[in-house]
């Protein structure tokens, strides 16, 4: 028996006003995976992570992830359950050290926040822990600089540690490489192609050098509808989809 | 191991606020030991403030309802001493400061409790007006309130009693409410650092970033909530029996005001920027209000000042931005 997807959407609907932000999504995410959900402007892809995420409700439809409905959780009861995810736009708390944006995730997925005493930078299991990610994507020079000091990329790189921190069973990063110069582009592309294995990945991306590099399968999201879910060889082939969007790219 | 400056300078603050009454009391000068309590109780009423405001990142607007609702349960505990009139349930009320404080702190845990449950649905403008709101009504509730003076308020005829303490004596008393500043002063610092202030401070900088991690700000914020009104409804003991009465002024709109102007006025956050601001406040009210009744219109000059040149009040200037881990 193959295995159930870890996140499946069906039948998405989001509407604001006369819009149809999300027009019947249905697109779902396998173990070892990278899913990259590509389209122009406009497309509705923020609006689509918004709803796996749960800052906005679906009008109808459901969402499913690690064989429960999350459709109607809230967002930190979502990242409970495992679904970690980076930001379009860096969001860490600016006045902390990168160190201890980490040790945030780690002590929020290694028990209770309601400890009122003991101070976290003594903590030896907080501190190692969240130093073993910041290795993992290369910060731990930087650990002791506030996350608004840090450049652009590293605040993404501390986000991939903090998603990673959650040990979540899906990564769901808006794109990444947004921002980043080729130098930085390609290391991260390297990392996200061993990251798969570790959990599956949705991955929002216009940097398509990076997009077909490491996907697995790339559904192309137009005007709030998926016109096409393929490989990207298949996707490359799409008349619909040079139409819509590659244009002259592929 | 050396002391970063912030630390160097709560030192020397705390050393002031200690040393000064107590070479003032040797001298014959009670009346600066009252200035120095005032000071303290200030401070400790603050510093409970300091815990939803500077950590949080929660302007209440309305914590005089703690603070007077701390004042009050001295008051009224004493009262029934004096008058030998049982409470409900068959409870004599006490004159002694220890159970006072229990109550002053249990009152004002349920009453945080409460006005947090609901103001916390809130966030900026409308929570500031929701706890404005919720302190108006008490202050209301209070005037109309015959059994304990009303719009007279209620004297405290003997100050009450602490184990192997003479409260009586100035300098006894202030020490007193100076060992209590301290301890909550710790109690602050500890939660500051420990996983419970990453997660308050952390959803003050970034609620959604939070949220993502898995925390729910709202319980971290209610919590937080609750420690700040008792902390502050302690300080409202103290103050009751400081000025030995309690009236609806303390419960009113210029309270929360004034608590908010210490903060800022010190150091929004900062360990010791609730002493520091008290000590600024208390001296200007005593040195200006000597020469002047509108003191008050100086004092707001100074924190235009504070606003718009020197944003981590006064701590800030001296020891330069706060600094996390």
């Amino acid at each position: 028996m193959v295995d159930r997807p870890i996140l499946e959407l069906t039948d998405l609907v989001k509407t604001f006003g006369a819009l149809r932000a999300t027009d019947g999504v249905t697109l779902d995410l396998r173990a070892g995976e990278i899913h990259a959900l590509i389209g122009p402007n406009g497309a509705g892809k923020s609006t689509l992570i918004h709803q796996i995420c749960g800052t906005q409700q679906q009008d109808s439809g459901t969402i499913r992830f690690a064989g429960r409905d999350i459709g109607r959780m809230g967002v930190s009861e979502r990242a409970r359950l495992g679904l970690g995810r980076t930001f379009q736009v860096s969001s860490l708390a600016p006045e902390f050290s990168a160190l201890r944006n980490v040790m945030l995730a780690v002590q929020a997925k290694g028990g209770s926040s309601f400890r009122f005493f003991r101070p976290v930078m003594r903590d030896r299991a907080l501190i190692d822990q969240g130093m073993a990610m910041l290795e993992r994507v290369g910060l731990a020079q930087r650990a002791n600089i506030p996350a608004a000091e840090l450049s652009h990329g590293e605040r993404r790189q501390l986000e991939i540690a903090i998603a990673l921190a959650l040990g979540s069973k899906a990564f769901l990063l808006d794109e990444p490489m947004a921002g980043m110069g080729p130098e930085g582009s390609k290391r991260l592309t390297g990392f996200l192609d061993g990251l798969r294995h570790e959990a599956p990945i949705l991955l929002v991306e216009h940097d398509m050098d990076a997009v077909f590099a490491l996907a697995d399968r790339i559904s192309v999201l137009v005007y709030g509808r998926i016109i096409a879910t393929g490989t990207v060889e298949d996707i490359r082939r799409d008349p619909a989809v040079r139409a819509a969007y590659l244009g002259d790219h592929a | 191991m050396t002391l970063s400056r912030e630390t160097v300078i709560n030192l020397v603050l705390a050393l002031a606020l200690l040393i000064v009454p107590v070479v003032a009391s040797q001298m014959g000068q009670p009346f600066t030991v009252t200035l120095a309590t005032r000071i303290a109780v200030l401070a400790l009423a603050a510093t409970g403030l300091n815990i939803a405001l500077g950590l949080g990142g929660l302007v209440s607007f309305g914590h005089a309802a703690f603070f007077g609702i701390g004042g009050y349960a001295a008051g009224i505990l004493a009262s029934h001493v004096f008058s030998g009139e049982p409470m409900p349930f068959g409870f004599e009320g006490s004159n002694q400061m220890p159970v006072i404080w229990i109550f002053a702190v249990m009152a004002c845990g349920l009453a945080g409790l409460a006005i947090g449950a609901i103001s916390l649905r809130t966030s900026g403008v409308y929570f500031i007006m929701i706890t404005l709101a919720f302190a108006q009504m008490i202050y209301y509730f209070a005037v109309s309130w015959p059994a304990y003076g009303g719009e007279d308020g209620l004297s405290i005829l003997v100050r009450n009693q602490f184990p192997g303490i003479n409260t009586m004596l100035p300098l006894s008393f202030f020490l007193l409410s100076y060992g209590v500043l301290i301890v909550c002063i710790g109690l602050f610092a500890l939660l500051r650092n420990a996983r419970f202030g990453t997660a308050l401070q952390a959803a003050r900088q970034n609620e959604v970033r939070v949220a993502s991690v898995g925390i729910s700000p709202y319980g971290i914020r209610l919590t937080a909530f609750v420690l700040s009104a008792m902390m502050t409804g302690l300080a409202g003991a103290l103050y009751a029996d400081l000025n030995k009465f309690v009236s609806p002024s303390m419960l009113s709109w210029h309270m929360s005001g004034e608590l908010i102007v210490l903060i800022i006025l010190g150091g929004t956050g900062r360990l010791f920027g609730p002493v520091a601001g008290a000590m600024l406040y208390v001296i200007f009210e005593f040195a200006l209000g000597g020469i002047t009744e509108r003191w008050q219109f100086f004092l707001g000059l100074i924190l235009l000042g504070v606003v718009l040149f020197a944003r981590g009040g006064l701590i800030g200037l001296l020891a330069g931005k706060a600094r996390h881990g």
